[in-house]
């Protein structure tokens, strides 16, 4: 029960009002489509490094908490899902929205998420030190493994092409060896003087999320998104409160779905909310009224989603694997402040990993509370034409990533990395497994090498890496994702071909 | 398949597995071989996985991505000349406040769907920018203490 111990240390004045903070701002920044909690939390690291490490992390913790719950506000008032993990929201939240029950669906909505969140965050209380402790037995070949399977599981489930998403898991890994070498002191590809040192992971973290928002932002060119925000009529509170305790089904499947989906890395809110819409479809008894602007329908998104933040956590702070790449821009916040998580995180850090995971459950309450209220507001804010969004995004990530360390050089890597990657993803890359390639591969590369010298001393490479239930649990992990993820792409093609041609022959006909 | 010419897949997958062979070449090829042990393993599974990419590019059979088309590449020219001038350029010789102002002032009115015609769009515009840096240096240079380079104006 350690977190009740550092409880109060949410509550002091400082670290409440930035979790206040975080959760307002994160709610509106939320709204804004184009704006994803990945890039939020990426543009709001520069504004850490003067806080106190506990501090920071509230501040990021409560935005990545908020901003997937924001998101809801313009899935349901606009029709346009503020981050991909609303885009089951709109499908019922907007036809309520626009049935005339548009507060009646964001109540739902931020009372599903705060359900959902705070199960979520629970599941990060208990089950985080019980595998941190079993993470303590883990050897540099196991370290070694585990970050080859953070790439690879990441790299397989979030592309839409297997050989891409390990390919672009590659070039992080080999972005993350520019530089000197830890152990000759070599220098390392090092093709211009702004990577003499090595690539920043926080200039890199935002150019590589924010950039391809703002040039695809430009693609726009000058149009303008026309959607209406559907105005709101006053709904009881208690009434929606009843609504949600009445489709417990709903808010059940959501809640575990979500939780579930969370703890497998790479695996976002997307699905999340996807699944949980669609098993809660299947085993509801009103399967015919989803789409038409029932409630289970987002009752069962909005938990989801949210549920998936706290487990998506436990990863990272247990092995210091980040399990998507909001909690990959999370690391980054640790690791500005010398703090490298894992399972010595909860012995030599506590005061800061506790109150961090006890600032994200009131967080829950907080963004509850707050999203019914600024609800209105955050529609508003969402209808900022994308030239002001483009050049408010551009300034802060350009401001940003030169505060990190007083360099040019990091403007230079960011802006390189962040055109780089929007093309790239045209062409069918994903920005998620080169973060984690970028991040993981000082891990992957360090253990390798001490690895390399106890095998070496003692019973050879192959022995010491490719034997024991440990290691070979993990090999098994990474094949099991790659051959998933083959098959289903397989499958999916399989499909879509045959998709294709039925819709061509109905044209025809 | 995807509906672009395939010929933008041949050259960005060959461009990449162009970079995988180099890296791979300079990882078996540098000293300390020591110091490239990791980076050698790394640069071989990134230059496999990039030549398999393009020979399915050359041969056709990318099943993802959708390229750029000509109208959003005319859409984002401009917009990508002046992040680039910024950041590259303007940023480090005119000072970060004065070379934010005016690319923040160029994006803003290239890509604000709103007439250029009227006087009230360019006040607008200007009180957008103005607005923007205000937050910008109370955030930066009063409240983070970021001394951002200030060359030729500010």
């Amino acid at each position: 029960m350690d977190f009740l111990f550092y409880m109060g240390d949410v509550f002091t004045p400082i670290n409440f009002g930035l979790l206040l903070l975080g959760t307002i701002g994160g709610l509106i920044l939320g709204a804004t489509p184009g704006l994803s909690p990945t890039m939020a939390v990426a543009l709001l690291i520069p504004f850490t490094f003067q806080l106190e490490p506990q501090q920071g992390l509230i501040l990021l913790g409560a935005a990545y908490t908020s901003t997937v719950a924001g998101g809801a506000v313009s899935a349901i008032l606009l029709k346009i899902p503020g981050a991909p993990a609303n885009i089951a929201t709109t499908l019922d939240g907007h036809t309520m929205a626009t049935k005339g029950e548009g507060a009646k669906a964001l109540q739902l909505s931020f009372l599903a998420s705060a359900v959902g969140g705070l199960f979520g965050v629970f599941l990060l209380i208990f089950l985080t030190p019980v595998l941190a402790q079993w993470a303590l037995a883990f050897g540099p070949s196991h370290l070694f493994w585990l970050a080859i399977l953070g790439v690879t599981v990441i790299g397989t489930l979030d592309s839409s092409s297997v050989v891409k998403g390990l390919l672009a898991g590659c070039i992080g890994l080999w972005l993350a060896t520019i530089g000197f070498d830890d152990i000759m002191g070599a220098q390392r590809f090092i093709f211009h003087p702004s990577v003499s040192g090595g690539i920043n992971v926080i200039p890199a973290l935002i150019g590589l999320f924010a950039i391809p928002q703002v040039i695809t932002m430009f693609t726009k060119g000058r149009s303008s998104d026309d959607a209406e925000i559907i105005s709101v009529k006053r709904h009881p509170i208690r009434l929606a409160f009843v609504e949600v305790l009445r489709r417990k089904t709903a808010l059940f499947i959501g809640t575990i779905t979500g939780t579930i989906i969370g703890l497998i890395p790479g695996v976002g809110g997307q699905i999340a909310g996807l699944v949980a819409y669609d098993q809660s479809k299947k085993f509801s008894r009103e399967s015919e009224k989803f789409g038409t602007g029932h409630s289970e329908g987002v009752i069962a998104a909005e938990s989801a989603n949210n549920a998936m933040v706290g487990p998506s956590l436990v990863p990272l702070l247990t092995l210091s694997i980040p399990g998507s790449p909001t909690a990959a821009v999370l690391l980054g916040g640790l690791l500005i402040h010398g703090i490298f998580p894992g399972p010595d995180l909860f012995m030599n850090y506590p005061q800061v990993a506790w109150t961090f995971i006890d600032s994200m459950l009131i967080g829950q309450i907080l963004m509850c509370i707050f999203g019914l209220y600024i609800a209105g507001l955050a529609a508003r804010v969402a209808r900022v034409p994308h030239a002001v969004m483009a050049a408010v995004v551009l300034g802060l990530a350009v401001f940003g990533s030169y505060s990190v360390q007083n360099s040019m050089g990091d403007v230079y890597v960011m802006a390189s990395l962040g055109v780089g990657m929007y093309f790239l993803e045209r062409f069918g890359f994903s920005a998620a497994p080169l973060v984690l390639g970028l991040i993981l591969g000082p891990i992957a590369e360090a253990n390798f090498i001490q690895g390399s010298m106890i095998a070496n001393a003692t019973v050879g490479m192959g022995s010491y890496f490719f034997t024991g239930w440990l290691n070979w649990l993990l090999i098994l992990i990474v094949l099991a994702s790659v051959s998933y993820s083959i098959w289903m792409e397989v499958a999916q093609r399989r499909y879509t071909t045959k998709d294709d041609a039925v819709a061509k022959e109905e044209a025809m006909s | 398949m995807t509906s672009l010419p395939r010929s933008q897949h041949i050259i960005a997958s060959g461009l990449i597995a162009a970079v995988g062979v180099t890296i791979a070449y300079i990882s078996y090829t540098q000293e300390p071989a020591e110091a490239y042990v990791f980076p050698r393993l790394i640069s071989s599974v990134f230059a496999v996985l990039a030549i398999w990419t393009f020979v399915k590019a050359v041969l056709g059979r990318t099943k993802v991505g959708n390229g750029i088309s000509g109208d959003a590449m005319l859409k984002m020219a401009p917009g990508l000349v002046v992040t680039l001038v910024y950041v590259f350029w303007a940023a480090k010789a005119l000072g970060f406040y004065t070379a934010t102002t005016i690319a923040f002032f160029i994006l803003v009115s290239l890509y604000d769907p709103a007439p250029h015609t009227q006087l009230k769009t360019w006040v607008k515009r200007i009180a957008i920018t103005a607005g923007f840096m205000l937050v910008m240096y109370g955030l930066f240079a009063q409240l983070l203490n970021v001394f951002t380079p200030r060359e030729t104006l500010f």
